[in-house]
């Protein structure tokens, strides 16, 4: 059983649903990444999301992009987000982790051998923004191979037989994206998300996470009671941003709003 | 004639890519998130029918005649190809048509197909502003509400065009996010597009992006090749030697080769950007030395460095600043049917004063380049040879540049 699946049983026999925060590696600087992972985890995260940097983040929007610019211009690469992975494995051997990036950088370290350096330094899941099943065949297999998760998108402009092919092929946990629009989105609406995450429960037995939208404790709380788990990235970033001058308190104030998150979503489950 | 409904016959280029899924060979494909594949799937499906549709041609067509001007010219450059001896240069005279550039072309095409599909909301990005001024006017024509985005440091190079879209009623919104040219304001529109996917038509100015993008802007432009083909055949009598056209995203380019790919006296030559000199990494030819990877819906050759990022790009001419090019190019380097060259900022700007003290021509910078190379090519050639060269757009949006680095007073 792989460390996402176990997380998720445990989750569904305690009667929670996950909290799954965002880092984007390297911003600013690798050290703050790998302790706000921990401070994350010690604040009640379930799973945590470390994304690579890409000078090109076509479906996010501008908190994930300057994260990004960031972690860019400190030297942030590929190699660099998984050694950081490997840092936070070297304390946290039970939160499960997922990787989350596009297309190119992984290609151009090559699927096979990003597939086995991800797994290497302790990954469990990866998601690649950019592409969809129609493309995926090589890094698919390559994840699958080394024992990890390949979690797919799924979005309010997906039709049913699509929902259908991508939880064909998905692992893990299918990520639902709660609105049309980028990452940061604030047009969240969670009856409409409700009725869809029903539609991608009806193709698969996978837990069913949501994210792009969620901003505060409320609009987690309000997602909890309609999913499996609750993604949140864009808030946590401008956090990040707004301590350019203070890296070292990064690490406490983003592991404020996780807290945060986590008491208003264990209050309405 | 064979217009957009070009079908496959054995053995033939023409008709044969992509392939159903989207891809020249390797090439193309689909990469975008998932939020998008339902929309570009739905294009994809609406695009199939209206190119099927004889009716939808017919409109095309109309509009391309009436409306862009129609048949351009082909124009046999007498003066110019003596003074740099060698073969005879015809220049497919794009810069006539109504908004002065080959992208009009393909901006009526996806716009009646906008229409079509009921979107009255119509976003474009630009580099040198030639698209997006071309995307205004259609919008303009139509009745659609049009937003531009144009990375902000074109916005500063690019000044009258950006003042032209906005006579034409398009908003310009200045891109501020990476490094604030032609790839970032892609970004920003494609953000834009899944924002408002239900009322929205991203029209792509190039031959890039997720399929069914690449073949339908090469199809739009494809009558530029069509028209060069069927005049030289009249004016020459026989085909001619080379097509020479300047390859930024490339959709110029391949709107010159795609009617004589299956002609192979042809020899096809696709000009990037060379900047300082494609040795000094300071250039914007990624088929000359770039990497293949993955950006804006497609694989194809990239500027990006060895970690997978992509790295900025330099060019004289905005139109050329952009990290990719259109993954059928890719395809035809591959194959060794189309060569691809580069010429620097200061060649293309030498072609570009002897073009226009030699024929009265002013060209624009990205034509430049063409130009440029089809003097290399025309002195090693005989004066029975020649050559077309596609001259993609007119030089007066360039003016300023041209005045600011030679120091010209107005």
């Amino acid at each position: 059983m792989s460390r996402i699946e176990g997380r998720f049983r445990e989750l569904a026999r305690d009667g929670r649903r996950a909290l799954i925060p965002f880092v984007t590696a390297g911003d600013p600087s690798p050290e703050v990444s790998v302790e706000t992972l921990h401070a994350m985890v010690s604040a009640g995260a379930d799973i945590v999301e470390v994304g690579i940097p890409f000078s090109d983040p076509m479906a996010d929007g501008p908190a994930v992009q300057r994260a990004s610019e960031r972690a860019l211009a400190g030297g942030m690469t590929l190699s660099g987000a998984l050694e950081i992975v490997r840092r936070f494995r070297v304390r946290d051997d039970s939160t499960p982790l997922v990787m989350m990036g596009y297309m190119n950088p992984i290609e151009t370290r090559g699927c096979g051998a990003f597939a086995d350096a991800a797994a290497e330094a302790g990954a469990d899941g990866v998601i690649t923004v950019d592409l969809p099943p129609e493309e995926d065949a090589e890094l698919c297999d390559a994840l699958r191979r080394h024992g990890l998760d390949p979690i797919y998108l799924v979005s309010p402009t997906s039709s049913d037989e699509r929902v259908r092919l991508i939880c064909e092929r998905a692992s893990g946990f299918v990520y639902y994206v709660s609105l049309k629009g980028v990452t940061g989105a604030g047009h969240l609406d969670v009856d409409a998300v409700r009725g869809n995450v029903r539609r991608v429960k009806a193709a698969t037995e996978l837990p069913v996470g949501v994210g792009f939208g969620v901003r505060d404790a409320r609009s987690a709380a309000a997602i909890a009671e309609v999913a499996d788990a609750v993604v949140v990235a864009s808030v946590l970033l401008e956090e990040s941003e707004k301590l350019a001058d203070r890296p070292e308190a990064i690490p406490g104030r983003v592991a404020e709003h996780v807290a945060a998150m986590r008491r208003a979503m264990d209050g309405a489950s | 004639m064979p217009t957009l409904a070009n079908e496959p016959a054995e053995g033939r280029l023409i008709g044969a890519f992509p392939d159903e899924s989207g891809h020249f060979g390797r090439y193309g494909g689909t990469f975008i998130a998932e939020t998008l594949m339902g929309p570009v799937k739905e294009l994809g499906e609406a695009y199939e029918s209206c190119r099927r549709d004889p009716a939808f041609q017919a409109e095309f067509e109309a509009e391309l005649r009436h409306y862009v001007g129609r048949p351009s010219p082909l124009y046999f450059a007498r003066r110019w190809s003596e003074k740099i001896g060698g073969a005879r240069v015809y220049l497919k005279r794009e810069d006539l048509n109504h908004t002065g550039a080959h992208k009009v072309n393909n901006t009526v095409g996806q716009a009646l197909l906008a229409q079509r599909m009921g979107k009255r909301r119509i976003i474009a990005e630009t580099g040198a502003g030639q698209h997006g001024v071309a995307a205004a006017t259609v919008a303009a024509r139509l009745g659609l509400e049009c937003v531009v985005y144009m990375g902000e440091e074109d916005v500063e190079r690019q000044a009258p065009n950006v003042y032209r879209m906005k006579l034409l009623g398009a908003s310009v919104v200045p891109v501020t996010s990476g490094s604030k040219t032609l790839k970032d304001a892609l970004n920003e529109a494609m953000r834009d597009w899944v924002t408002n996917v239900d009322d929205t038509y991203y029209i792509i100015g190039t031959v890039a992006g997720p399929h069914p993008y690449p073949s339908m802007v090469r199809d739009f432009n494809s009558v530029i090749g069509r028209e060069a083909r069927t005049q030289i055949l009249e004016q020459a009598g026989r085909l001619p030697d080379a097509v020479v056209a300047c390859v930024g995203g490339g959709s110029n380019a391949i709107g010159m080769f795609h009617p004589f790919l299956d002609d192979p006296e042809v020899r096809m030559y696709g000009v990037e950007a060379g900047g300082d000199g494609v040795e000094t990494g300071r250039h914007a030819a990624p088929l000359s030395a770039g990497r293949v990877g993955v950006l804006h819906g497609n694989r194809t050759y990239l500027m990006a460095d060895p970690n997978g990022q992509i790295i900025p790009t330099h060019s004289i001419s905005a139109g050329l600043d952009y990290p990719g090019v259109g993954p059928e190019h890719a395809w035809l380097k591959d194959s060794g049917r189309a060569s691809y060259v580069s010429v620097t900022d200061r060649e293309a700007l030498s072609a570009f004063h002897r073009l226009t003290r030699w024929e009265g021509i002013i060209p624009a910078l990205e034509s430049s380049h063409a130009l440029a190379y089809a003097e290399r090519l025309g002195v090693e050639m005989g004066a029975d040879d020649i050559i077309i060269v596609n001259l993609s757009g007119r030089g007066d949006k360039d003016i300023p540049t041209i005045a600011a680095l030679e120091g010209i007073e107005a």
